[in-house]
């Protein structure tokens, strides 16, 4: 009767399925590079050790191949005329301002307090969201009750709100802090909650067979089994996170990466804009990279795809 | 230990509006199973078979204590059974492992439940992983699995917890004959020397035939108890196995009592889901 609408649905990994359904004005997270796998199988491990490795190394000469060559071409395009040199210097230059921003402690100074605010509101975010979403997640009355409710704040972006933010709690550590939290919650929230719904019904059942208390429940199958979800939306938490607090930074604030990278515009110090602009990529990278590996760690038992 | 009654335990499901279904009762219900009456003794061996969708497994949940009956009464030791409890185990016919525990972790779980100390909890785990067959597995989660070694698993978890009640769904359906062969004979040796009270459900009319003290054949849907088929060999004992044992002329004659009650139901199954189908 519904084959067609069937066979769609198992065309598509479940995994991404949801995601994309759950996500659809997502940042452009950034995804996983798709590392080597390594054999499970202790035996196989030894025996593949040496290919795998050879692997890697190739894998990783592919993947700064790319960088090398954006690198190149930032170099030369303003050397060759191709763009005006005043509004994108060669990268060298850059790199050269940002030397000078380590050397005289302007960029310690400020990405300190970048990471403070949004690590902070980040980890206070899944803090808070986490558990909330359990609680909501497993008490399904309260998820389609509360679920409109939670879609309207997910797609309202935050940093529409950041004046709201602003006018209730001034221009201070505190509404930077805040706006941080509440982008960061959403993805988590939702994602905590779809995984607790989506927990496999047959071990639900099986705990239950054994009697286990809630909290055993879900101490022993709803979170573990919810682990790769969570950290989905713990990633793009993770994102946003510095997405959002470099914007509140540009606003309004005498410290950050933001503050530097639109002080810099406005000095006319434009390798220096850069130069925090680069920071940031790379916060941004080695933050998911971080993550990434966290959850690797948790999952190790999931299937690969 | 555990005596089993089913006192005209009827089950039913909310489905959703659809128009031709005979065994629905207007109420926008779907009756799973209808006024089933059954007695099962204590250290009991009964099998159940019946054909798909007749709710063999639904029956098997209202043991359980997983869902409860619309009407009717199940008792334990004459006690109602208002919810699940750690004397009863049961094996389902998904397997239910837990993906990110390993086989070994997974046989674990059910002794967790029980608070069985962990240096205990592993040698048991260990000992009933090489009653499965499966030593050297015990550190691989159920993706590396085959589809047999995870049924495999399923069954130590239940056995090794060690419940008064065993409720198996089709444990052995996933197994190559020869590993089936072997997993009955020791589950009926394990059956003689505890004197657990076993509801063993599957598709096979040899195992039925082979494994139970009584057959119970079930009715498509509605499901009720059609017959219950007492099995016994004169020269069984509890020696009689193997290949002696089927061979004889009395499995034979077992084998297509059964056979001739299950066929009716079993056509008058597909019938019933042909005419869903095209509805
Ligand atoms: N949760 C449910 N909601 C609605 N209908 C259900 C539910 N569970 C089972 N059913 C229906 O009840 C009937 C019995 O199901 P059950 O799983 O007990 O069958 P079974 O005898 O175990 O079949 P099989 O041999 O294929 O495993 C089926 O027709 C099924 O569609
Ligand atoms: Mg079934």
């Amino acid at each position: 009767m519904s084959t067609g609408i069937d066979t769609a649905a198992l065309a598509a990994p479940p995994a991404t399925t949801t995601e994309a359904v759950r996500s659809p004005a997502r940042p452009a997270a950034p995804a996983a590079p798709p590392a080597p796998r390594t054999a499970i199988r202790p035996a196989a491990r030894a025996a593949a050790a040496g290919a795998s490795a050879l692997r890697r190394l190739g894998a990783g000469l592919l993947r700064s191949a790319a960088i090398i060559a954006l690198l190149a071409v930032w170099e030369t395009a303003p050397r060759l005329g191709l763009v005006d040199a005043t509004f994108l210097p060669p990268v060298s230059e850059v790199a050269r301002a940002w030397w000078e921003l380590l050397g005289d402690g302007q960029l310690a100074e400020h990405t300190q307090a970048s990471l403070v605010r949004s690590f902070g509101g980040f980890a206070i975010a899944v803090a808070v969201a986490v558990p909330l979403g359990l609680l909501i997640g497993w008490y399904r009355p309260v998820a389609v009750l509360l679920g409109p409710l939670l879609e309207v704040f997910r797609n309202t972006a935050a940093l529409a709100l950041l004046p709201v933010f602003v006018l209730l709690l001034g221009i201070g550590e505190t509404s930077k802090v805040s706006i941080v939290v509440y982008a960061c919650v959403w993805p988590i929230l939702l994602n905590t909650i779809s995984a607790v719904g989506n927990a496999d019904p047959t071990l639900v059942k099986l705990a239950r067979s054994m009697d286990l208390s809630t909290p055993r429940l879900f101490q022993k199958v709803i979170l573990p089994a919810s682990v790769p979800a969570i950290f989905t939306g713990i990633r793009l938490a993770g994102a946003v996170s510095i997405l959002v607090l470099v914007a509140a930074e540009m606003i309004g604030a005498k410290a950050g990466l933001g503050y530097l990278i639109n002080a810099s515009q406005f000095n006319f110090a434009i390798p220096q804009m850069y130069a925090g602009i680069v920071t940031i990529s790379a916060i941004g990278v080695a933050f998911n990279q971080l993550l990434v590996t966290i959850e690797r760690r948790l999952s190790l038992w999931r299937v690969p795809a | 230990m555990a005596k089993i009654v089913f006192d005209s335990v009827t089950k039913t499901f909310p489905t959703k509006e659809k128009k031709g279904r005979k065994e629905r009762n207007g109420k926008g219900e779907f009756t799973a199973l209808d006024g089933i009456d059954l007695e099962i003794e204590a250290g009991e061996f009964l099998v159940v078979v019946g054909p798909s969708g007749c709710g063999k497994s639904t029956l098997l949940d209202l043991l359980g204590g997983l869902t409860r009956p619309a009407s009717g009464r199940i008792l334990l030791d004459g006690e109602p059974v208002i919810g699940p409890g750690l004397d009863r185990g049961i094996v389902f016919q998904q397997y239910a492992l837990l993906p990110w525990r390993t086989a070994l972790g997974n046989i674990e779980f059910g002794l967790e439940a029980r608070g069985i100390p962990r240096r205990e909890r592993t040698d048991r785990a260990r000992e009933f992983l090489d009653l499965v067959g499966l030593t050297g597995f015990e550190d691989r989660h159920p993706h590396e699995l085959s589809g047999g070694m995870r049924q495999r698993v399923a069954i130590a978890r239940s056995l090794a917890y060690d419940p008064d009640v065993l409720l198996m769904d089709e444990p052995f359906a996933a197994l190559d004959a020869q590993t089936r062969e072997a997993l009955q004979d020791e589950l009926r040796r394990i059956w003689q020397r505890t004197g657990k009270t076993i509801v063993f459900i599957t598709h096979g009319i040899e195992e039925a035939v082979y494994l139970g003290q009584r057959v119970a054949v079930m009715t498509s849907r509605p499901g009720r108890v059609k017959a219950v088929v007492p099995v016994s060999f004169g020269a069984r004992g509890d020696g009689g196995t193997g290949e002696d044992l089927r061979s004889s002329p009395e499995f034979a004659r077992y084998r297509h009592e059964i056979w001739t009650l299950l066929h009716d139901e079993v056509a008058r199954a597909r019938q019933l889901e042909k005419e869903e189908a095209t509805v």
